[in-house]
């Protein structure tokens, strides 16, 4: 690996003064699994590197259905996947962790390193959009939110100024008759990247969809709602028929490119199958 | 770039080690410890060979910079037989003959261990899911799973046998 200066601050404050001023050459450290594999191959380069293992604030942890979460930008995918009480309550989000990389990687990978890695095809980030998180940032001027729906801004690409950290994620309060779901789609289950993924969140009440949330990744530059989708389903019961409906204009929200890993083609069908797939989950658990 | 003083735990014993920033923990662990079972496959966190325990959980130490392992507990394949007697799964391994090549072996019984400490009865799905972070290209992983499920069992049979 090529030579770098490393910081290791103990509170958010100091990573905000080591970060000051400095630009594009120094990188923050969260669990590593992208950044250190991406400064071994030599894709970054970088003078000095911002370590925040130290920084106890940033593996928070707390909330309920009833209340939302707080969540920590370093709060492992591990956690995430075993966490009883996030995997009652945002089971979506428990998913998407438990489907990252490998257990070895796991223990490290961080929600918040795999949103600033900011990959099209992240697996965290279908989940935090359906779940209405807003990400908390912290930088000179205090601390400022985001919604995850204006977070991303292209591929590897993100709202978050040089100067600027991501601290954690507020999760609103799902409500009582709630439930969520993410799939995804690869060749393989472990160690591989979403060729589709889709994330689902329904509420409901007397029998119909008073809310719902879409998201797809890896079939545009960002991960995207599928406004469309969500629109024809609010309001109305969550039959067979409306589920099959919305899992259909869910494609349209899709702008996928061709790769090693899918056709553009076998992309949108996979958005229609996984669309249709989370939304009935997420309606069984919303009615458990 | 100044070296600097790392100082942690290593298999029980208390360590302190001079290294550069940017040495990865496994380059640490090999060649400033001369603990050489951790293994570098791919060095991108793929295969496995390097698991190592941080604070008792699995990791790739391919991935982990020498020094975030400050102040913290690392056991590797050395450190897990503890006064010259080899665990259960180490000693099914043996008996199994799971070992081929053996390049992936200290990663894989790192992988078991970190199971059986967190579910002493772990079903077949069980043991694949724990496992498969680690990539064996002799593609012995029958008799891994086997050696493990034994192991597990053996376990259990000496706790019952102590209870009686």
């Amino acid at each position: 690996m090529r030579r770098f200066e490393l910081v290791t601050p103990g509170s958010v404050d100091d990573c905000l003064s080591a970060l000051k001023g400095r630009g594009v050459e120094v990188k923050v450290l969260a669990g590593g699994t992208d950044l250190i594999a991406q400064l071994k191959v030599g894709m970054l380069k970088v003078a000095a590197v911002v370590d925040l293992s130290g920084v106890a604030e940033l593996r928070v942890l707390e909330g309920d259905a009833r209340r939302g979460f707080r969540i920590g930008a370093a709060v492992t995918a591990r956690t995430l996947e075993r966490d009883a009480k996030l995997r009652a309550a945002l089971p979506s989000l428990s998913e998407s962790g438990a489907l990252v990389g490998s257990i070895q990687i796991r223990n490290l990978a961080t929600l918040g390193g795999n949103i600033c890695n900011a990959a099209p095809s992240a697996d965290m980030a279908p989940p935090l959009l359906a779940l209405d998180a807003e990400a908390v940032i912290a930088g000179a001027g205090g601390r400022r939110r985001v919604p995850m729906a204006s977070f991303f801004k292209g591929v590897r690409q993100t709202v978050l100024g040089p100067d600027e950290l991501l601290v954690e994620f507020a999760v609103p309060a799902t409500g009582p008759k709630s439930g969520g779901a993410y799939l995804r789609h690869t060749p393989r289950r472990e160690l591989d990247i979403a060729v589709v993924g889709v994330a689902s969140q329904v509420s409901l009440a007397d029998g119909v969809c008073t809310k719902v949330r879409i998201a797809l990744a890896a079939v545009a530059p960002v991960p995207v709602r599928a406004t469309a989708a969500e629109q024809a389903l609010e309001g109305q019961p969550l039959t067979s028929q409306a589920i099959a409906r919305a899992a259909d204009l869910a494609v349209e929200a899709a702008r996928p490119i061709s790769d090693q890993r899918g056709s553009a083609e076998f992309r949108r069908h996979l958005v229609r199958i996984l669309t249709r797939r989370t939304l009935t989950i997420a309606l069984e658990r919303a009615t458990a | 770039m100044a070296k600097q003083v790392l100082s942690f735990t290593v298999n029980g014993e208390p360590v302190e080690a001079l290294v550069q920033p940017y040495v990865t923990l496994l380059d640490a662990l090999r060649e400033d410890l001369g603990l050489t079972g951790p293994k570098e496959g791919c060095g991108t966190g793929d295969c496995g060979a390097c698991s190592v325990h941080l604070d008792g959980k699995l990791v790739a130490s391919c991935l982990v910079l020498a020094m975030q392992a400050r102040g913290r507990s690392v056991t590797t394949i050395e450190g897990l037989a503890r006064g010259g007697a080899l665990t259960p799964v180490q000693d099914a391994f043996v008996r199994h003959g799971v070992p081929q090549c053996g390049f992936c072996i200290p990663g894989v019984l790192m992988a078991a261990a970190a199971l059986l400490a967190e579910n002493a009865e772990p079903s077949e799905d069980d043991i694949r899911y724990a496992i498969a972070g680690n990539l064996c290209r002799c593609t012995g992983y029958t008799k891994m799973v086997e050696a493990i499920s034994e192991a597990a069992g053996t376990a259990r049979n000496r706790g019952s046998a102590r209870g009686a």
